[in-house]
């Protein structure tokens, strides 16, 4: 443990040490990067690149856990730094510009760790945290499946007790990069006599094993970053089994909340100013520049609303952060910077495409504008990925403002007596 | 408004809105819909009593704030305006205290905007997309400065004891603090939307005032005008965010009580994503604004940006939120009888004023250029 480490749990380091300590670190050991560099979106179809930069970004996390600087917000026990959410956009801030773990961020430390550090026993959270602190295990999450979409509690994954171990058979889909991940949290249904959300438990399972079978998924935007993995009696432990029997939903509850948090999230480091690619309006300004029509008024308008949605959103997640942490705001208000980006990421796609004019339809490789109409195809992602904006607008209208919830058929009722498709007419 | 205010804003906050609730209840405004003022002068006074008009004046000259930022207590103010659709000049007595008390300038002026006895406003330029020219001329007659022109949609220019006139002095831009009363300045009313607000045409024939009557530098003003129209915007951003809130918190209520085919509206999921969106639009709306009174409180350099980024986005999901609240109420939301179209007015106004969405938009565009190089 170095000196620079705070000893008492009641004196918190300074921001500003924190500050002065983060930058050092930063600017002595990260390579500067431009913000076109950096990419939210893995656009890259280079598996070997691919490897080479998850290799850098573990290396990083390593560096980072090394140095004091690694999972801000998670206790000390569990090898974080035990400092607050204020430490953590102290960060972000020192990180700008700067090469950072990207995909040890998302969903490894939230929502899987995040889940982890609320349900897990003292044992998992010994066993797991620190080697995710140190870059040595990134997670995926085992929660959507082919059959369920939005319904996520509608999980058909099924875990069968067999002494103190589970047998799990099912599929789940929409984990990016599982091919080069090393654990999943997973939901499945183990009682299937129970109402849907009274049957379910989370389990953890290491993804590289031969009962677990990755198939990549090939996107409309040629794109093969998400996976879908089938398992064929894959045994877990009953020690890595995640909150109580049947009460998998309490996690999942949770589990949803950090996904919905995860644009003002704690766990996760964010570089201020980081460039989103495709979702930013500096790209829908540099496609007009490209274009010759800087001077142009409606492509100057198309500018000047993308700048105002990326400035906003961030805006609102402030404030439903501060209004969720100070517990003026309930957990559900999350939706609405969910429902936010979603929309919002949709109309900047829109208006890049737009300023692309006929060059979203064909284009010369490596002309600016390129993209613009592949990046059109895929622009509803952001509104479905994540719980889709639908469900965002049915929580915030029935959890937040109190509305009427709407009539359930799946409710109160053994989850197998639930329709799952159309009837077949005999 | 801000999430987490001190015990003093919130008991500020609360005492401006019991005091409008008992004075300006829709009834009331209602009957203002005639007057030549739109307002009652004692009620402005008794407002400046509670402090409507000082925060953003120091306290050498009589002003004070709440909180640390005049700025964040002034936006209380126009929340609360905006939630009561309430009447007065609250936004441009603002801007004209703000910069006498900047220049230590006119201290009985500044007085008497302190006391609510005076009222004072700003002949401002044409907020433009890209940029502002003022519309009067300034023009040196020996130690005198002669006036001629005419400012569009200055506020409360018919009750306005002074004028703050931004003006053109050919070498670049002067403001000078004027009475109306000064021959050659003509005030004359124009037709507005708002039930309260009054807006005039102010013309300038030859009026001469001393030189005496300059605030700040003769001929270069031109900073000073850019402060007071982020200031005023931030206001107005404010105020819109009130009339936003009353207007959702009404619809809500009334999706709650209205029934149609045995269940209310609130039960419906084509209504209730709806309402969704414009809870959305408002918490948006709210974080908008605060951030922007904080840069502009706070002197940041991104100030301007983030008070056109705030302005684009209040002034147009602003107005559909009102309109969405009012297509919720079906035929009785398109009343005179019905309060919702008092908060409409005021969002409608303010969409209007100082930049329309398209101008922020173009704004914005150019703070880009500015950081690339490639001034267009």
């Amino acid at each position: 443990m170095s000196a620079l480490r705070v000893e008492t749990s009641e004196e918190l380091e300074s921001l500003e040490d924190f500050r002065r300590r983060a930058r050092s670190f930063i600017r002595g050991n990260l390579r500067q990067v431009t913000p076109e560099e950096l990419r939210w979106e893995r656009n890259s179809n280079d598996d070997e690149a691919e490897l080479a930069t998850v290799a850098r970004d573990r290396e990083i996390q390593r560096m980072l856990f090394d140095a004091d600087l690694a999972g801000i917000c998670f206790p000390r026990a569990y090898g974080g730094q035990g400092l607050t959410h204020e430490h953590q956009k102290v960060l972000n801030e020192e990180f700008a510009g700067y090469e950072y773990p990207l995909r040890v961020q998302i969903p490894t430390l939230s929502p899987c760790a995040a889940v982890i550090l609320e349900f897990g026993t003292e044992e998992q959270k010994l066993r797991h945290l620190p080697a995710i602190l140190k870059g040595e295990e990134l997670w995926m999450q085992f929660l959507s499946e082919p059959s369920g979409g939005s319904d996520v509690a509608g999980a058909l994954t099924t875990a069968v007790r067999d002494g103190e171990q589970w047998i799990l058979n099912g599929s789940k889909v929409w984990t990016s990069g599982a091919w080069w991940s090393d654990w999943g949290l997973c939901l499945a249904r183990t009682n299937w006599d129970q109402p849907k959300h009274r049957g379910l438990t989370v389990f953890m399972l290491p993804i590289h094993q031969p009962n677990v079978e990755v198939h990549r998924i090939e996107m409309n935007n040629g794109s093969r970053e998400f996976c879908q993995e089938f398992m064929t009696d894959v045994i877990v432990p009953d020690a890595d089994r995640v909150g109580a029997v049947d009460e998998g939903w309490t996690v999942g509850t949770r589990w949803m909340f950090h996904e919905r948090m995860l644009y003002n999230s704690s766990f996760v480091t964010e570089p201020v100013g980081l460039s989103h690619g495709s979702q930013d309006a500096k790209i829908v300004y540099d496609i007009a520049r490209a274009s010759g029509i800087l001077d142009d008024a409606t492509a100057r308008d198309h500018i000047g609303e993308a700048r105002m949605l990326e400035l906003v959103v961030n805006q609102l997640a402030e404030r439903v952060g501060e209004g969720i942490r100070s517990g003026r705001m309930s957990d559900q208000a999350a939706g609405l910077v969910r429902l936010f980006k979603g929309t919002s990421v949709s109309r900047i796609v829109t208006l890049a495409f737009d300023n692309a004019g006929p060059s979203g339809a064909a284009w010369e490789a490596g002309e600016t504008a390129a993209m613009s109409g592949i990046n059109f195809l895929m622009r509803q992602a952001g509104s479905i990925g994540g719980g889709t904006t639908e469900m965002a607008r049915n929580v915030i209208s029935e959890r937040v403002l109190g509305m009427p919830r709407e009539r359930r058929l799946d409710k109160d009722v053994p989850f197998r007596e639930v329709p799952r498709s159309r009837p077949t007419s005999t | 408004m801000l999430l987490n205010l001190t015990e003093d804003q919130e008991f500020f906050r609360e005492t401006t809105d019991r005091f409008l609730t008992e004075q300006v209840a829709p009834d009331a405004l209602r009957q203002l819909r005639d007057d030549p003022i739109g307002y009652d002068p004692t009620y402005w006074r008794r407002g400046a009593e509670l402090g409507w008009t000082s925060l953003l004046v120091s306290e050498e000259h009589g002003g004070g704030t709440i909180s640390d930022s005049g700025l964040a207590d002034a936006g209380l103010v126009a929340y609360e305006f905006g939630r009561h659709a309430a009447p007065g000049p609250l936004s441009v007595v603002n801007v004209v205290a703000a910069a006498l008390s900047q220049h230590n300038a006119a201290p009985d002026v500044l007085a008497g905007l302190l006391s609510g006895e005076r009222i004072a406003t700003w002949c401002a330029p044409p907020f433009g997309s890209t940029r502002w020219e003022p519309t009067v001329a300034a023009v040196a007659s020996g130690t005198d400065l002669v006036l001629d022109g005419e400012a569009r949609i200055v506020e409360s220019a018919g009750r306005a004891d002074d004028l703050l006139v931004t003006c053109n002095d050919g070498d670049g831009v002067t403001q000078l603090l004027v009475p109306a009363t000064t021959p050659g300045i003509s005030v004359a009313p124009m037709l507005t939307v708002d039930l309260t607000r009054r807006f005039d045409t102010v013309n300038f024939d030859g009026a001469t005032v001393p030189a005496s009557a300059v605030i700040g530098t003769a001929g270069d003003a031109r900073a000073d005008v850019h402060r007071q129209f982020e200031l005023l915007i931030a206001l107005l951003n404010a105020e819109s965010v009130g009339a936003m809130q009353a207007a959702f918190d009404m619809t809500v209520e009334w999706a709650f009580d209205r029934y149609s085919f045995g269940r209310p509206l609130a039960s419906y999921q084509a209504l209730k994503h709806r309402f969704a969106d414009m809870f959305m639009w408002l918490q948006s709306s709210h974080a908008t604004s605060d951030a922007a009174i904080a840069a502009v409180a706070a002197g940041d350099p991104d100030s301007a940006e983030l008070v056109s980024a705030a302005k684009a986005y209040i002034g147009e999901y602003g107005a559909e939120l009102v309109q969405d609240c009012t297509q919720m109420h079906g035929g009785i939301g398109v009343t005179f009888e019905h309060n919702l179209h008092l908060f409409l007015r005021r969002v409608t106004v303010n969409r209007a004023l100082a930049g329309t969405p398209e101008d922020h938009h173009q704004r914005l565009a150019a703070f880009i250029d500015a950081r690339e190089g490639t001034a267009a």
